[in-house]
């Protein structure tokens, strides 16, 4: 499971089931092509500070700023700093928690179980 | 044209077993993909999402197919464990990226956060006719059981993957003429969303054919 797909993932039945929590997670590190047009259209759609809450739960370093910078579309350091966090760093194993419900998912081998 | 045939990738010798194999409503799905690319390829989809993945079959091909400039999210979602498993073993096979697989009950963990957010979605569902208690198991036959007049999930999917299109969004589905295809279309267009048919095929009993859902285009205010 990629940081993009796990903010785009809300417990199941649960509108306000957002962000889920990652817990006792393992993490791989995939080098993927960066494509600048391709991240650049995926920050509209990010909620942020869900993504750098799970970056903190998972301990990930990164260079990302507290805010999506204004002119973000020009900005290559910033582009490829989160092309690295939401498709290059993988969760393979681990539990989502709902914030709503405290309800559990488990990641097993990259593939997020929200049933 | 043919379109791409994708090499499968069964993560366990048992998972063949487990997981539906692509078979004629398969290739129908990917040969209507494939026709549809070019306009597909036109649109810059930025999210593709295929419910019910099984294999990972129609994803791979139709990753293969786009041949996309600028790459999209290929999201797939099964209820089957072994199916996701091989949905994930097959994209990564056949170089889909970046690519995710989610194990889940129809799109419902995407219902809020993609709305209105999906260019390409993609279903091939259970459309048998089956006796209604064989609907609703995590095995293989969450692949086709599909109730009375095969139309259970279809039925229960409808509104859910409807309202994550986007603008511009077209959704393939596949349906069988047990399912009374006027029916289903029906349903779409009473959620908003125009409903065409663009393929039909006979393959041995059954009567396959491919919808194409979007969301109706405004018309302009009576002058």
């Amino acid at each position: 499971m990629k940081l993009l797909t796990h903010n785009m993932l809300t417990s199941p039945g649960n509108a306000r089931g957002f962000p889920l929590k990652i817990e006792g997670a393992t993490v791989e590190e995939v080098e993927t092509d960066f494509n600048a047009e391709f991240i650049s259209r995926m920050v509209a759609k990010l909620e942020w500070d869900a993504l750098l809450g799970a970056l903190q739960q998972l301990g990930v370093a990164h260079q990302l700023p507290s805010a999506v910078p204004d002119k973000y579309a020009e900005d290559e350091a910033f582009l490829k700093a989160l092309h690295h966090v939401l498709v290059e760093v993988e969760v393979m194993e681990g539990e989502l928690v709902c914030p709503e419900t405290a309800k559990r998912f488990p990641v097993k081998g990259g593939i997020p179980s929200l049933i | 044209m043919a379109a791409p045939l994708p090499r499968v990738e069964y993560p366990l010798a048992a998972d063949s077993a487990q997981v539906y194999e692509p078979s004629d409503d398969t290739f129908l799905l990917m040969d209507v993909l494939q026709a549809e690319s070019p306009r597909l390829r036109e649109s810059a989809p930025a999210v593709c999402l295929e419910l019910g993945s099984g294999s990972g079959a129609v994803t791979s091909s139709l990753w293969a197919s786009l041949q996309l400039r600028t790459p999209a999210l290929f999201l797939c979602i099964d209820i089957n464990p072994r199916a996701a498993a091989t949905t994930r073993a097959t994209c990564a096979l056949n170089g889909v990226r970046p690519a995710d697989v989610v194990r889940a009950d129809l799109v419902h963990p995407f219902a809020e956060r993609l709305r209105g957010q999906v260019d390409v979605l993609v279903c091939n569902p259970p459309y048998v006719p089956t006796p209604p208690e064989e609907v609703g198991t995590q095995r293989i036959e969450a692949a086709w059981a599909g109730g009375t007049h095969g139309r259970e999930v279809i039925d229960r999917l409808l509104p859910g993957a409807c309202a994550l299109l986007s603008a511009c969004g077209s959704f393939y589905l596949l349906l069988e003429a047990s399912n009374r295809p006027d029916e289903v279309a029906a349903s779409v267009r009473a959620l908003g969303l125009e409903a065409v048919q663009i393929c039909a095929r006979r393959a041995q009993n059954e009567r396959l054919s491919v919808w194409r859902i979007a969301r109706a285009r405004a018309t302009p205010a009576p002058a």
